[in-house]
Formats: C-alpha cells, sequence, structure tokens
C-alpha cells in the first residue's frame, strides 16, 4: 500500500534581501508607474522565506526523502550564502538581466536547485512578505 | 472539486536509531536526532479531503465527523507519546516526518467515510514537513 504513495519533503529557508524593480527595457516615467516605490533608485529589502518541495523513495534505512544536512549544505552553497544579506541586482548575476521581481526569483532558485542529486526537486516557494507568495513548479 | 482541510496539533518525542547501523554510523547519519534519551516536536497535521459538496448539507464532509476520526486515530494514539515505542504502526521504523506521514495517511484513508483523503501534510516545526498523496492524484490545494 504504501508503494503507491507519493511523498514529499518540504522545507523552509530564510534569508534577508535588497532590490530594486527596474526595467533597462523601460523609460524612467514608465519604470516608476510600473513598480511604484519598488523602483526607489536605492533600492529596499525583505526578508524572504524559500519553501522546497522533494520528492523520492524514502531510503529504509534512514526514514528519509534527503537528509536534511545533505539538503541543508546544498541549498545553503546554491541559495542562502550568495543571497543572503546581498543586493539581488547587484549581487546575484542572473538578476543584472532579469528584473528581481519574486516571480524570478522563484525560477532563479528553482534552477539553481534542481541538480540536487538525491531528490526529486518538485516545487519552489518564495513569500517576498508573508502577504505575498510566488511557486514554480519549474513549467 | 472542493478541497477542505482541517488542521490538529499533537506533541510527541521520537528518537532516530537504526539498530542495523553501528553506534557511530547512526550519530554520523541521525546526528542530534539520535540522542538516546529521545527529544519531542508540536507537530502540526493538515488533513485535506477533496471531494463534491453534497447538495444537501452543502458539505463535503461534515468536520464534527471529521474531528471525531481525528480524535480517535491520531490524536489519541500520538499525543503526548514517544512514537517509537508506543505507535505500534511505527514499530521498526525511523520515525521521520515522512514515516510519520505515510502512517498518518494509511490510518486515515480507509475511515473517510466521504470524499476521499487528498493530502496529508505533517509540520515537525514551521520549517519541516512532509506531504503524503495518492500517487498520481497529486495537483490542486
Amino acid at each position: 500500500m504504501a508503494e503507491s504513495l507519493h511523498v514529499e519533503l518540504g522545507r523552509r529557508y530564510h534569508f534577508a534581501a535588497s532590490h530594486r524593480l527596474h526595467s533597462a527595457q523601460l523609460s524612467e516615467a514608465e519604470n516608476f508607474r510600473i513598480y511604484g516605490k519598488c523602483n526607489n533608485p536605492y533600492g529596499h529589502g525583505h526578508n524572504y522565506t524559500v519553501e522546497i518541495r522533494l520528492s523520492g523513495k524514502i531510503d529504509p534505512a534512514t526514514g528519509m526523502i534527503a537528509n536534511l544536512a545533505d539538503l541543508d549544505a546544498f541549498v545553503n552553497e546554491r541559495v542562502i550564502e550568495p543571497f543572503d544579506h546581498r543586493s539581488l541586482q547587484d549581487e546575484v548575476p542572473a538578476f543584472q538581466e532579469a528584473v528581481p521581481t519574486t516571480e524570478n526569483l522563484c525560477i532563479e532558485i528553482f534552477l539553481r536547485l534542481k541538480t540536487f542529486p538525491i531528490a526529486k526537486l518538485e516545487a519552489v516557494r518564495v513569500e517576498e512578505t508573508s502577504n505575498n507568495g510566488f511557486e514554480y513548479e519549474g513549467n | 472539486m472542493v478541497y477542505l482541510t482541517r488542521k490538529l496539533e499533537f506533541s510527541a518525542s521520537h528518537r532516530y536509531h537504526n539498530p542495523a547501523l553501528s553506534a557511530e554510523e547512526n550519530q554520523r547519519v541521525f546526528g542530534k536526532c539520535n540522542n538516546p534519551h529521545g527529544h519531542g516536536h508540536n507537530y502540526t497535521l493538515e488533513v485535506t479531503i477533496a471531494g463534491e459538496a453534497d447538495p444537501v448539507t452543502g458539505m463535503v464532509l461534515d468536520l464534527k465527523e471529521l474531528k471525531e476520526i481525528l480524535e480517535r486515530e491520531i490524536t489519541q494514539r500520538m499525543d503526548h507519546r514517544f512514537l517509537n515505542y508506543e505507535v505500534a504502526e511505527l514499530k521498526d521504523q525511523i520515525p521521520t516526518c515522512e514515516n510519520v506521514a505515510r502512517v498518518i495517511w494509511n490510518l486515515l484513508e480507509p475511515k473517510i467515510p466521504q470524499g476521499r483523503l487528498h493530502r496529508v501534510r505533517l509540520y515537525e516545526s514551521a520549517d519541516l514537513f512532509a506531504d503524503c498523496y495518492r500517487s498520481g492524484v497529486k495537483g490542486a490545494a
């Protein structure tokens, strides 16, 4: 019976970063009209929460889809270290092109984590504040 | 299709230890979760039932009934218990979040009288949880 169940492991991480929403393809006036105060040239910041979900077989020897020590080390190296207490558009190469909206952040984090070798990344959810949540499943 | 979710909390202790592994291996794999005296968590369980709203009652499943099932099957079995020693279904399993969620699924699925069990989500802490679905019916809610 257990074999016909699909189990996912969910883990939440936290980092704080600043960003500025500004598109090089738009005029100053359009940037301000679309992004409003998020277009402030000095940037502003958030406490982000990243929730990831992974699926895989539960190893009978450990009871785990993935050992949290391995998962945490992978996520810390790929996402938390390069993003925490950083300015996203100034310090993360992907956001020198793409506007660092939470939609794009979700996609970037998914791309950085999808090579986790032990389990399959199912989804990345990013909360910019407790009122705004975004989710990406890789398609 | 409507998805109804009921939440409940219970507190329990557990220990991660595989008798097939050496003491050093257990320590390496499970770290402080291998502490022989165990440790505990406040678990939060979310149970999601999928179904159509009954045209007469407007309900997928009477919440009172679901609450009683959860009380009988989960709270009485797991609340303020040591999961390794006091929950028969977890005997010979490491009581990780994944395994406890799976055991909860297997306890609840046959007891749901209306609608179908869609998802069991078990939080061991705010930052760690496991989701359980019937294979092939994931999606929505």
